[in-house]
């Protein structure tokens, strides 16, 4: 990564662990995990599976919260405050701004996930008593809803590139709502003939799959998750953002911002 | 006071006062319409949309449907209901939302079968219920002995219950038991002995405390059954022996008819009847009892409570 990316990345990573936002969703995040031991208890003889199945869903759930409401104003809020003008000013090319400020908010998330996930151990250990083999699964899914949070952050930028923030929150919260039903879509498809086939099919392959980086239930119940898949998964998430990104991009190159 | 400072204690005043009255008054609707709960409403019935609406986090919901099942049976079983109409459209939502949480399948082998107010009365639906768990996780040989455990105890079917254990048998690491229990439903011998096989097993092969607290009052059910058995047997030999009923309980130890005077697992006698039946002294406390009633006994609720441990 070139200096320049890396200052822009380490500036947005500083000013969205200053917004109380963050906070107020990760403060959240924890209680419901905690309350998840709660839960438990009454959700007789099955505990742990309760506090893993609602402390990795509140991490998700709240990191794509943060994710879209972060991202939506990374580019229009230096615009709004014309700070935007300041860094193109520099020797600072608006590519390396977008990737920079992709890295950034990646960053951000990560280290939100890392706490959140700390969280769910915690609950963990707490009903279990002791950790076991299988809870490295959990890991594996929490690293799959970072993958979600790279996806989701790659989107709400391409939106905020052409878009206001109210419009890049709907649009990135309904994709994220979309790719949840991806592979009904693909089964759609599969069902459907002629232009509504070829019609369904490039939209089941458009919008982003969430439904295979969503392994909670299976993780709950002990299953280990095939490494084959965490490989696809990884390429598929560095793609897909990638494309994102390179449509924000290419918005941002042409946009006019005078 | 400054103005400021008057309107904040007014408002802090009225806040409390309001907040007072909306408990009082919330309290005073629900008294007046008190059977309007929510209890006795699903709003998703389709499993299929449940489960899209889940949007991926179908494992919390399924928890969530799982929690709301127990507290409906615990809650309608406490009240002694005559109806458990929502328990199996709730461990199906639970079942499609993850198909892999057996303890629900247990659950509704359990009190799906059972006629009110100890269950639904719906064996046919716990068997619908259990085979779909079948389909999902073929290799839980639980799901079989549940299987078993319906058709033989409640809907009576040797066959149907011998054909299901058999299948279990198939099954990699199977209870050996199962084996036991499909040749005794072949012959269907020695039925009180088969209950008590399955009751124990039932009490064996589950951490859910309803499940071990319902095995717990069935076997202790069936050893009272046992127990008033051999007393009136035993009654029926003095009379034979000596032409008249024993005076006593003590009269059939002392004649030798009986080897000791036994307890009832509450640890209280059994009581002798002048017409030389033998009742329980406190029926209530034992649920499930066919024998040593009182004529014309009507059984109450199942009190379960504290038998799980």
């Amino acid at each position: 990564m070139n200096s320049r990316i890396f200052h822009i990345a380490a500036n947005t990573f500083r000013e969205a662990v200053r917004d109380r936002v963050l906070y107020n969703l990760i403060a959240f995040a924890l209680l419901l995990s905690a309350a998840a031991i709660l839960v438990g208890q009454i959700s007789i003889d099955i505990e742990r599976l309760v506090v893993v199945n609602l402390g990795l869903s509140a991490v998700s759930l709240f990191g794509i919260v943060i994710a879209i409401f972060i991202g939506i104003g990374l580019v229009s809020k230096e615009i709004d405050k014309r700070t935007l003008y300041t860094v193109l000013s520099r020797p600072v090319r608006r590519w390396e701004f977008i990737v920079g400020k992709f890295f950034g908010l990646t960053g951000t998330l990560v280290v939100n996930t890392v706490c959140m996930g700390i969280g769910v151990f915690a609950a963990l250990l707490y009903v279990s008593h002791k950790f076991q083999h299988s809870d490295t699964s959990i890991l594996v899914a929490l690293y799959f809803i970072v993958l979600q949070f790279v996806i989701i952050c790659a989107l709400a930028l391409l939106f905020s590139t052409f878009s206001s923030p109210l419009l890049s929150a709907v649009f990135a919260f309904s994709l994220f709502v979309i790719g949840s039903f991806a592979e009904d879509l693909k089964g759609f498809a599969a069902m459907s003939q002629g232009f509504t086939r070829v019609v369904t099919v490039a939209a089941s392959y458009l919008v982003p799959n969430f439904s295979a980086l969503n392994v909670i239930r299976s993780v709950a119940h002990e299953h280990p998750v095939p490494w084959s898949l965490v490989a696809y998964n990884t390429i598929y998430a560095v793609v897909y953002s990638a494309m994102a990104l390179c449509g924000a991009v290419l918005i941002f190159e042409r946009r006019n911002l005078k | 006071m400054k103005p400021s400072q008057k309107v904040t204690a007014m408002a802090a005043f009225l806040l409390v006062f309001c907040l007072g009255a909306s408990v009082f008054t919330r309290g005073r609707v629900d008294a007046t319409r008190p059977t309007a709960t929510l209890d006795e409403v699903l709003f998703f019935n389709s499993p299929k949309m449940l489960k899209r609406l889940s949007l991926g986090y179908d494992g919390l919901v399924a928890n969530l449907y799982w929690t709301r099942a127990v507290q409906y049976f615990g809650s309608k079983h406490h009240d002694y209901a005559k109806n458990y109409d929502l328990l199996s459209p709730l461990l199906k939502l639970t079942t499609a939302l993850d198909p892999e949480l057996t303890v629900a399948y247990h659950f509704g082998a359990n009190f799906l079968g059972p006629k009110p107010p100890e269950g639904a009365g719906r064996p046919e639906q716990g068997i619908e219920l259990i085979e779909y768990g079948i389909n999902n996780n073929p290799d839980d040989w639980k799901l079989y002995y549940d299987l078993g455990f319906i058709y033989y105890l409640e809907l009576k079917d040797y066959s149907k219950a011998a054909e299901a254990f058999e299948r279990g048998t198939k099954v990699p690491n199977a209870h050996p038991f199962l084996k036991i229990m499909a040749a005794q439903m072949a012959g269907h011998a020695g039925q009180t002995e088969t209950a008590r096989m399955l009751w124990t097993a039932a009490y064996q092969n589950t951490e859910e405390k309803q499940i071990k607290a319902n095995a717990i009052a069935h076997l202790r059910a069936l050893r009272v059954d046992d127990d008033v058995t051999a007393l009136e047997k035993a009654v029926a030999a003095y009379k034979e022996k000596t032409g008249k009923l024993p005076p006593s309980m003590a009269a059939l130890e002392i004649g030798g008819f009986i080897a000791r005077l036994p307890l009832d697992p509450t640890g209280r006698t059994y009581k002798l009847m002048p017409d030389g039946r033998i009742e329980v002294r406190v029926p209530e406390a034992l649920p499930f009892i066919e024998k040593g009633l009182p004529p014309g006994y009507k059984p109450g609720p199942p009190k379960l409570d504290g038998l799980e441990k």
